[in-house]
């Protein structure tokens, strides 16, 4: 079996305070054009720091060798094939970091007066078309930072639409098969989590959801396609549910990647929904972040939208804040707006026929992945599924192999592994999201050396047990991380 | 279609395989009936090469601070970004990475991060930093949450020249747990916030007070005064920073009693890009590390015994604990830490230093013209590199006529606090120059 993986030049790196020369510097500010005034001619002596212990004084080319040599121990997308199933890694297209980079968007403040803005205030009034349309929904906010901060901003629109009616509810009903998230920010808006169980094949029935709704409840929040990567074909029905006790219908949209142009989240019953644009639409995600999660959401919840909003009127924009009923702000100024226009240079690039057959794919491959895997694999649903599909390891579990080191074993073959362990109802669970941007050659490749592990896991156990030994570091003890707690470096 | 690579023969291919006779038929997950009936109204797609002139005709579409002359601060600083770091966070091994779950293939992240958080710690004096949030503002307000779950307490007293916006955020997330928040009036006499309005202010239940240092309106607050009389009824001290090059200059929180340090470090390294994306930091004391929010690296060992780092302290986090989570935080800010990291490393501390003393330099030099100019200090406290003046007009129509001219001469109050409504909000970093600084004083001289 060819493995795509290297050994590369895996040179030892210290960390950047062990290469430190105290005095050195690297890039220096500018000389001074005006008379210099010493700190403690302006500023009292208390308020004064005496030094910066144990800052790194180093040379500008050891700054760039440091940060050159931790690039290459990093896999990203552009190093490979990246198939973590719920996260979307898509191709970054590199017209996107251009068009960021443009001064005319890096290099403007964000209390400019609104005539100098006029650019950035209608790229963002447009992106919010663009998702409305995409979404169904009859308003969008660009302004959470991520998905995570869009539920939090989308829970704290439904509270303050109960509050507002002056009955306050205080339940969410959250599924099984939900992101951690969703109940953590449920908790972090006030509400109590009602669990319910997705049943049978793998979806949520429209009995379940009727079981626990009631008149304390503000609504459900369900993710579709769900974590299982398939389509909650009960939706509808389910929101007749929700709806009838005068509740709302939260769509998790992270796995928007395979609906757009294929259904429509508003004429589904979806009262609200964020977006993750470093998924769906193809921002990169930084090694963590930032990413950026729009809210949408239809007319009932729409005066409670966090301020301020961008407003067209005579063809001038404008932001608005006088809006009585807004939640407020969920931050400063209006959001992670170099990542809008990635988003915005994507959108434009695909056009709305492009979007559509970016889903399309997105679900050809899973399938594809799904069919030809099932033998080498237990396949935790038999069912046509979204963009992604879940494994798991009971077939390998005889060899005693668990997920973790097929995971590890993969990663010897130069691929970045699936998200393991998740979803939480599939033990040992392997799930598997290749994304549109991905050609048939490399899907062939990944399903041939999946194959190929899933037999080692037969002959050897101990291939995958003491994998990866490619990569820069072998298995790393995450135990000791955590009992033994070192979360910075000291002289 | 761009970025998709399948030709017709691979569309057939991949049918045969899932045993669809069509793509129509390769789509029954979703049921016929709850599919779109029509296009989405999205434009058709463009080429790159138009894509491109579209977006640069929308950019001519600003005026950037390049253009004009801009004296803006108010929690986002113009600062000379060193060509270093746009070129090594380009590295796509970095930006194309998602969060580092598979540790074995995500070293540089993790170091890159295990490095931040030092960084973090020595700006901000503090034992344990997290991997950033995503600003300012939003590092407040999960700050107070945090001393909530530390004091079991509810009450929160925000200092009034807190930055309006991170009020308005602190605001936004408590209003779904019961918003038990008060605000301590600065003094209109020193800019500042006093101990003995914060003193009444604090009563049984207040876990925490937040205080920004320099404050809103530049001021430089007397950090200790405040710790003291904070710690002395049982609550936390909350420190923001919202322009982080302060912190090569002035004491840090660490040593002046704050509990947790929070603030904005988009002046190191990030562009101003209309507001975000910023950079969030927390930093605490060792004892209340697991009620941190966010990611945190750890080092650890491989199994060869040799130095590693990965995720840590994951069970405070939503993935294991769920609704029991210390947080919502999934996304962090990672790409904006490693700018930031590259910045601060290519600086050192020498560099810092210079950088922070420059910044006051410019600052007191425009302060001295525009008071030669009449506009008058608004107050008589230190100030770092951002500071508030009063004019005698209308500062609306003061500012209006110095835009004609391509000066952007700062933030009227007004708009936050109704009193100050002849106060002007001023900032000079490095970026601006002698001539443009000498400019705004005479342009406002003859206003």
């Amino acid at each position: 079996m060819e493995a795509n993986g290297t050994r590369g030049l895996l040179l030892e790196e210290p960390l950047i305070f062990e290469k430190s020369s105290p005095g050195r510097i690297g890039i220096g500010p500018a000389h001074s054009d005006v008379p210099e005034t010493s700190p403690a001619q302006a500023i009292p002596g208390r308020f004064l720091r005496s030094d910066l212990d144990g800052f790194p004084d180093l040379a500008e080319i050891d700054t760039v060798r440091h940060y050159t040599r931790l690039s290459q121990w990093n896999f990203g997308v552009d190093s490979g094939f990246y198939p973590l199933g719920s996260c979307t890694m898509k191709y970054n297209p590199k017209i996107n970091e251009a068009a960021c980079r443009l001064p005319g968007f890096s290099h403007i403040h964000p209390y400019q007066p609104e005539e100098l803005t006029q650019g950035a205030l209608e790229l963002m009034h447009s992106l919010e078309t663009y998702l409305s349309e995409i979404t169904g929904m009859e308003a969008i906010t660009l302004q959470p930072s991520a998905g995570a901060h869009g539920e939090l901003c989308g829970l704290l629109m439904m509270a303050a639409y109960f509050k507002s009616k002056g009955k306050p509810r205080t339940k969410i009903i959250i599924p099984d098969t939900a992101h951690g998230t969703n109940p953590a920010s449920s908790h972090l808006a006030g509400f109590k989590v009602v669990p319910v169980k997705s049943e049978g094949k793998g979806v949520l029935s429209v009995e379940a959801v009727a079981a626990v709704m009631d008149e304390e409840t503000a609504g459900l929040m369900l993710t579709n396609p769900n974590t299982l990567g398939l389509f909650e074909r009960n939706i509808k029905a389910i929101a007749e549910v929700v709806h009838s006790k005068g509740g709302f219908v939260y769509c998790d949209g992270a796995n928007m990647n395979a609906l757009m142009g294929l259904t429509s989240l508003g004429e589904l019953g979806v009262d609200v929904v964020q977006l993750n644009l470093h998924k769906t639409f193809s921002t990169p995600h930084g090694g963590g972040g930032p990413g950026s999660g729009p809210v949408g959401v239809g007319k009932a919840l729409e005066p409670f939208l966090p301020v301020p909003r961008i407003k067209k009127e005579g063809g001038k924009y404008s932001l608005d804040s006088g809006r009585p009923n807004t939640i407020g702000r969920m931050k400063s100024f209006y959001g992670n707006f170099s990542i809008m226009v990635r988003a915005y240079a994507y959108i434009r690039r695909m056009g709305g026929e492009g979007l559509k057959r970016a889903s399309i794919a997105a679900i050809l491959n899973a399938n594809y992945i799904k069919e030809r895997l099932k033998g080498a694999y237990h396949l935790a649903f038999d069912e046509p599924c979204m963009h992604e599909c879940v494994f798991s390891d009971r077939m390998q579990l005889g060899s005693g192999v668990s997920t973790m080191d097929i995971a590890k074993r993969l990663i010897d073959y130069g691929y970045h592994p699936p998200t393991v362990y998740f979803p939480l109802v599939v033990p040992g669970a392997i799930m598997v999201e290749p994304t549109e941007t991905e050609s048939i050659e490399t899907l062939d490749k990944f399903i041939d050396v999946m194959k190929a592990i899933a037999e080692e896991a037969k002959a050897n156990p101990e291939l995958l047990k003491s994998a990866p030994t490619r990569t820069k570091t072998a298995r790393v003890d995450e135990t000791r991380a955590a009992r033994e707690p070192v979360l910075r470096w000291k002289k | 279609m761009p970025y998709i690579p399948h030709t017709e023969e691979d569309i057939g291919k991949i049918l045969e395989a899932a045993g669809a006779s069509s793509i129509d038929d390769a789509l029954s997950a979703l049921p016929a009936n709850l599919r779109s009936r029509k296009p989405l109204d999205v434009p058709a797609g463009l080429s790159e090469q138009e894509l491109l002139g579209h977006l640069k005709q929308l950019g001519s579409r600003n005026s950037t601070v390049e253009d004009y002359s801009s004296f803006l601060g108010g929690g986002a600083y113009n600062h000379y970004i060193p060509a270093i770091v746009d070129s090594l966070i380009s590295r796509s091994e970095f930006y194309t990475s998602y969060t580092p779950y598979q540790p074995e293939l995500s070293q540089g992240t993790l170091q890159a991060i295990f490095e931040y958080q030092t960084l973090v710690c020595q700006l901000t004096g503090m034992d344990v930093s997290n991997a950033s949030l995503y600003d300012g503002a939003t590092a407040v307000a999960e700050a107070v949450l945090m001393a909530r779950r530390i004091t079991g307490r509810n009450g929160i007293v925000l200092s009034a020249a807190l930055h309006p916006e991170y009020r308005d955020t602190v605001r936004t997330y408590l209003s779904g747990t019961g918003d038990h928040l008060s605000e301590a009036a600065f003094s209109a006499g020193t800019g500042t916030t006093l101990a003995e309005t914060i003193e009444n202010a604090i009563d049984g239940d207040t876990a925490c007070v937040v205080v920004q240092h320099p404050n809103f309106f530049g001021c430089i607050e007397d950090v200790g005064a405040l710790a003291e009389i904070v710690h002395k009824k049982g609550a936390l001290l909350i420190v923001a920073v919202s322009e982080a090059v302060s912190l090569g200059l002035l004491k840090p929180p660490g040593e002046m009693g704050a509990d947790i340090a929070v603030g904005e470090n988009q002046s190191f390294g990030n562009p101003l890009s209309y507001g975000g994306p910023y950079l969030g930091f927390m930093a605490t004391r060792t004892e209340f590390v697991r009620q941190m929010p966010g990611r945190i690296v750890g080092q650890t060992v491989d199994k060869n015994g040799r130095r590693a780092f990965c995720l840590t302290f994951s069970t405070r986090e939503q993935h294991i604990r769920r609704e029991r989570a210390t947080s919502n935080i999934c996304t962090n800010h990672g790409l904006s830490a490693l700018a930031a990291s590259i910045h601060l490393a290519a600086l050192g501390g020498v560099g810092l230093k210079r950088l922070a003393g420059l910044n006051l330099s410019k600052a007191e030099y425009l302060k001295k013209k525009l008071v030669e100019a009449g506009a008058e200090p608004a107050w008589s406290v230190p100030t770092f590199n951002e500071f508030t003046v009063k004019v005698r007009k209308d500062p609306e129509e003061v500012l209006e006529k110095l835009l004609l001219k391509k000066i952007i001469g700062g933030i009227p109050l007004k708009r936050f606090y109704p009193a100050l409504d002849r106060h002007i909000l001023v900032a000079a970093t490095e970026m601006n120059s002698k001539e443009e600084i000498d400019r705004f004083a005479s342009e406002l001289k003859s206003v």
